[in-house]
């Protein structure tokens, strides 16, 4: 079943097409990858999916519901979240901080029980704190956890957007270029946590560099060129595209 | 016996303690004058700082807002007749109004366009303060009359004294809440706040309209205590004044706001005996301040402490 649906789409920066009339569709429950060379539009296609930028053109339907248009916060509302290919922490706070900013949308957000600090903030908060140190662990940086988020590592940062994102529970998590970055340890650590995230049964979208990463882990991969669909399927399908194989290597 | 050790907890019985054991010190109705203005800063101070060190907003306007609330009041309880209470809860209430208002094309604004909107708001009311003069009295400023029921010094003193420490309490509390976290997070980066789901520009907004209050009711306060307001109240220095406060003591620290509303309420008491070079050393201080403790005092000082235990 198709849970994330692109019908046409295309955004126009002066000019430029950087995603040109794209359509594609995504099944719940698998790892899906975006990949193609340099300035191919990856970032750009998960901007607009994701509501950062409001697309020129076509529609993209979640959940069979239209979302296009919709802010960030409203899709994440609706089970969208994602990670940021430049990193996006909250550096003014702590990393356990950082993942209970991701479960924003579950806690009691009332002004006045806030303002008076009524017991069922405090309460709320108390059980949001254990869930998040449960998320930190999954992603392996509960040793982290009271670390102001300026001291920590890079590639500890790569996982902590990912357990920031996981924390409002998302049927559909992006991942722009998890393993950018990192060393080959720390990328197969972010491997690990991606494959556990996809057995909770997370729809998982990835544009990542790795090849061998990438192709280890897709159960379907999208190719972009100059902001269209160069071609889809499988990775065994893609690998052996000629397409795909002259847009990488030039010819 | 934990509880008590925590900064906030530990900090809020400090405070009261200071507040409890400060009129034994000080000698003369104009000392204890200068602890009252410095609990009124205070409280501006803890407002403004939840926008601009806890929101990562700026206002250069706060003080338009303080001077709402206290040329509402005393058009209010003066002009109409109305209880002052009354007149204090109707100021604010259009204070936060307008902020409200102003606040979502404001806000839209970032780093120096934001803090040049900011300053345009502020001068635009204290103009309107100025030349109203049916009204407002003009640069000539108003005679208020002040609560019945406050009418001692050490009264006010008591009174503002309870609501600078409701006013922590009640800062503590809000930013210790989810909300709190969502506005550091503003802060921290708008992008990944919104795809976790936070409305940054609604934070924005009731923070904005959140610090506006502050101002309001202290604002308010302020005239029935000294009855009389001049414009000088919404005018650029005092807003200026404000942030420095906030800065100085540290951004996103409430103590801190408390902190550098009573260093610099103090400060130019304590040198009023270098005469003309006073405002020199003032900024030289202030300069010299910011230059190598940038975090501001308390964080700083914080930190010094956080580091210390460690090793």
């Amino acid at each position: 079943m198709s849970l994330l649906k692109v019908n046409d789409l295309s955004i126009v920066f002066g000019g430029v097409k950087a995603i040109d009339t794209l359509s594609f569709e995504i099944n719940s429950g698998t790892i899906h990858s975006i990949i193609g060379p340099n300035g191919a539009g990856k970032t750009t296609l998960f901007n607009l999916i994701t509501g950062v930028y409001t697309p020129t053109n076509g529609t993209i339907l979640f959940d069979d519901e239209g979302v296009t248009g919709f802010k960030p916060y409203e899709l994440a509302a609706r089970g969208m979240s994602r990670t940021f290919q430049n990193l996006q922490i909250f550096f003014n706070m702590t990393a356990i901080e950082n993942v209970m900013v991701g479960a924003h949308l579950h806690l009691n957000r009332g002004f006045l029980a806030s303002f008076f600090g009524l017991p069922q903030i405090k309460k709320g908060d108390q059980y949001c704190r254990e869930t998040c140190m449960e998320l930190l662990d999954f992603v392996g940086l509960k040793k982290y956890a009271d670390t102001d988020t300026d001291s920590m590592p890079y590639g500890a940062l790569k996982r902590l957007e990912i357990a920031r994102a996981l924390a409002s529970k998302p049927k559909i998590l992006l991942l722009d270029e998890p393993a950018a970055g990192l060393n080959p340890a720390e990328s197969r650590e972010i491997d690990n946590v991606i494959k556990k995230v996809a057995e909770r049964g997370i729809t998982v979208v990835l544009v990542e560099h790795d090849m061998k990463m990438v192709m280890e882990i897709s159960d379907h991969i999208l190719v972009l060129d100059y902001g269209r669909k160069l071609t889809e399927g499988t990775a065994l399908e893609v690998r052996n595209n000629p397409d795909v194989i002259a847009a990488y290597l030039g010819g | 016996m934990e509880k008590l050790k925590s900064p906030r907890t530990g900090g809020i019985l400090v405070l009261c303690a200071i507040i409890a054991i400060l009129p034994a010190f000080l000698s003369n109705a104009f000392q204890l004058e200068i602890a009252i203005l410095i609990f009124f800063n205070a409280i501006v101070c803890i407002g403004l700082n939840l926008l601009i060190g806890y929101g990562g907003q700026i206002s250069l306007g706060h003080g338009a807002f303080v001077g709402l609330g206290a040329y509402g009041s005393a058009i209010l309880s003066m002009g109409q007749g109305w209880d002052p209470l009354l007149a204090m809860v109707i100021a604010a209430t259009f204070t936060g109004a307008l902020a409200f208002v102003i606040a979502r094309p404001i806000l839209k604004l970032k780093g120096h366009y934001l803090a040049m909107a900011t300053l345009g708001m502020g001068i635009i009311i204290s103009i309107v303060i100025n030349t109203e003069d049916q009204f407002t009295g003009g640069p000539d400023g108003m005679y208020v009359d002040g609560l019945s029921f406050v009418t001692k010094q050490i009264h006010w003193y008591w009174l503002i004294g309870g609501l600078l420490v409701f006013s922590v309490w009640a800062s503590l509390n809000l930013i210790h809440s989810p909300i709190g976290r969502a506005l550091r997070a503003v802060h921290g980066s708008e992008v990944a706040a919104e795809v976790v789901g936070v409305d940054t520009t609604r934070f924005k907004v009731m923070i904005f309209v959140v610090s506006a209050v502050f101002a309001s009711v202290v604002g308010s306060l302020g005239v029935y205590y000294s009855n009389f307001v001049t414009p000088n109240i919404a005018g650029f220095f005092h807003s200026i004044e404000l942030v420095v406060m906030v800065v100085f003591g540290g951004m996103a620290s409430t103590f801190g706001a408390v902190v550098g509303a009573a260093i610099l309420t103090t400060l130019p008491q304590f040198l009023t005996f270098l005469h003309d070079y006073e405002h020199l050393v003032f900024g030289l201080i202030l300069m010299l301040t910011m230059i190598y403790l940038p975090k501001g005092l308390v964080p700083t000082i914080a930190a010094f402490f956080k580091k210390g235990n460690k090793s």
